[in-house]
């Protein structure tokens, strides 16, 4: 099987981060930068797939800057064959313009199946996945989380989750998919990992985007929660708690 | 003038509720920009054709019904060719999809297939000359991002619960449709939709949440935040990434970062540290309650109310109570 996952760069929310001085754009400065959650369980199950399917190749592309190098690498350190690096001096937060790009170069790369995360965490969109697919005319599944495929038939079944529902789908190769949490948890590179990907091929050409219709004109950062308090300690504090819930609050 | 479109998502041939949040924002949108229809799509099986009362008292003009033997389950690709040929037939200045795993689904689809403009997950919007400006939560909701959407007609998916349905009744106008594609011809076939449990409220829709943690220690004890929300009687249970990890709950539990975003009235906190990838999922409730022993956790920060102490001994106590409050109503 050949298999695409496209993968995004994005700065690690567990870290405190500010504005930048545009309005527009988070202060990288200080920042630690890594893939995006989802593409990891997209990577891995590319992975498992290959593992399963027999011989195989795993394809990452990204687009981004000269920094989109290090995710590429990180995912060829996991186990992804070779890389391709669709160079943008930014990336878009227009999804469709980057899903341009992206649909340029699978056009006929000849792929199976072509993956995707669920979302990036950084813009929160999920759209590049389903637009990548419907550029390329390909059926697609999103938020997929589980995955069975029939390689010989040339048909997959998938399931996804939907709000106190589980959806079931069949569909037929060749097909992309975005994929959700909890599929498969993702490996970790290996030293031995981190040694061949520096043998591995990655090819880096401009990135053909698509015209850019969406962008952000500020970028502000949320309101505070108003402090809290402790309003006492154990069981004790129960009736206070009633209380207010009730006469302050008014939820009860 | 021109119209907006409002997908009116349905389960079972029923609205959900996030069909009444989006013909309602479609409405008041109309209404706040000079006036103009609201068409109301309902896509499904046969005899859905009668939701379109529902549709219409939360202000649909027109209700746009298509009905097919092979759409009981739905289907992205017959619905999201049918959005599009609507859309393309002209007279619309936006279309609006809730930001529910179907509507996230299809607006990229139908972006894609007209090159249109589209904004995901946002919780407001305004229409403008030459599109719309909208707000979305980025960063997981660690910034608000105020987007540019440029184009007409333009496309947004507007996040469950940020908009309140409010009834603002319209004739709604029955109008039949053909489908986009055949059913018969789309690749990806739905099978079944499985429901998960009949009487389990869904986390995004209850009014109350109890969340546990790893305060809980074991899975089985989950009984007590499982015996609190019965006693609210309108709470889902949820739960943090480390708990769904270990496999105490199910994945579709999570709540946070990479699970479930959720803007519950009240929101309790049980055993949870207060991670910043749980944060993100909850920080938006009304009102934040937080149990734990640890009084130096992060959760206190967020928390409007915090009880310090453990939860063996508090959690009982509250159920209790809540059980004891809620008979008096």
């Amino acid at each position: 099987m050949k298999i695409a996952v496209c993968i995004r760069r994005v700065p690690d929310t567990e870290m405190r981060f500010s504005i930048g001085p545009d309005r527009q754009s988070v202060d990288p400065t200080g920042l630690k930068f890594d893939l995006s959650d989802f593409d990891g369980y997209a990577l891995e199950v590319a992975l498992r797939l290959k593992e399963s399917q027999g011989p195989g190749e795993v394809v990452v592309l990204s687009v981004g800057p000269e920094s989109t190098l290090e995710i590429i690498r990180k995912a060829l350190s996991i186990g992804a064959d070779r890389g391709i690096h669709l160079a943008a001096a930014q990336v878009p937060f227009d999804g469709l313009a980057v899903a341009h790009a992206l649909a340029a170069e699978l056009k006929d790369g000849g792929f199976d199946l072509i993956l995707f995360g669920r979302m990036a965490t950084d813009t929160g969109n999920g759209t590049v996945g389903p637009m990548t697919a419907e550029l390329l005319g390909l059926p697609c599944v999103s938020a997929v989380s589980a995955l069975e495929l029939a390689v010989g038939a040339g048909t997959g079944t998938a399931e996804r989750e939907l709000e106190g529902a589980t959806e079931s789908l069949r569909f037929p190769l060749p097909a992309v998919l975005t994929i959700d949490e909890g599929i498969a948890r993702p490996r970790l590179p290996t030293l031995k990992g981190i040694m061949a990907a520096k043998k591995k091929p990655v090819e880096s050409r401009p990135a053909a985007l698509g015209s850019i219709r969406l962008t952000i004109a500020t970028l502000e950062l949320p309101p505070e929660r108003a402090a809290g308090r402790i309003i006492g300690e154990g069981a004790g504090a129960v009736p206070e708690l009633i209380r207010l819930l009730r006469d302050e609050a008014k939820v009860l | 003038m021109a119209n907006i479109l409002a997908f009116a998502e349905l389960r079972g041939g029923a609205p959900r509720k996030v069909a009444f949040e989006v013909v309602s924002a479609a409405r008041a949108a109309a209404d706040a920009s000079g006036g103009g229809e609201v068409h109301a799509l309902a896509l499904g099986g046969p005899g859905i054709a009668s939701v379109a009362g529902q549709l219409a008292r939360y202000g649909a003009d027109v209700v746009l019904v298509l009905e097919h033997p092979g759409l009981e389950h739905g289907n992205p690709e017959v619905f999201s060719a049918t959005i599009a040929a609507r859309l393309r037939t002209g007279g619309y200045r936006a279309g609006i999809f809730p930001a529910s795993a179907q509507g996230r689904d299809l607006a990229p689809r139908v972006a894609a297939a007209l090159d249109l403009p589209l904004a995901s997950d946002i919780t407001g919007f305004d229409m403008t000359s030459d599109g719309l400006i909208a707000r979305h939560p980025a960063y997981i909701g660690k910034a608000i991002a105020t987007l540019r959407l440029t184009g007409t007609p333009a496309l947004v998916s507007l996040r469950p619960g940020a908009v309140a349905p409010v009834e603002h009744a319209r004739a709604g106008r029955v109008e039949m449709l053909e489908p986009g594609l055949e059913p018969g011809q789309a690749r990806v076939v739905v099978t079944a939709v499985t429901e998960r449990a009949a009487a389990r409220l869904d986390l995004g829709e209850a009014p109350v949440v109890v969340s546990g943690g790893r305060g809980l220690k074991a899975a089985e004890n989950f009984k007590l935040v499982e015996d609190l929300a019965a006693a609210f009687g309108n709470a889902a249970v949820g739960a943090t990434r480390a708990v769904t990890d270990d496999g105490w709950r199910p994945s579709t539990d999570q709540i946070g970062q990479t699970g479930r975003m959720v803007s519950p009235s009240l929101y309790i906190a049980v055993g949870i540290s207060g991670a910043i990838q749980h944060l993100a999922g909850m920080r938006t409730a009304r009102v934040i309650v937080a149990i734990n022993r640890d009084k130096d956790a992060p959760i206190f920060k967020v928390a409007d109310y915090g009880i310090v102490g453990d939860l063996f001994e508090v959690l009982p106590r509250l159920t209790e109570e809540v059980r004891k409050a809620r008979a008096d109503h």
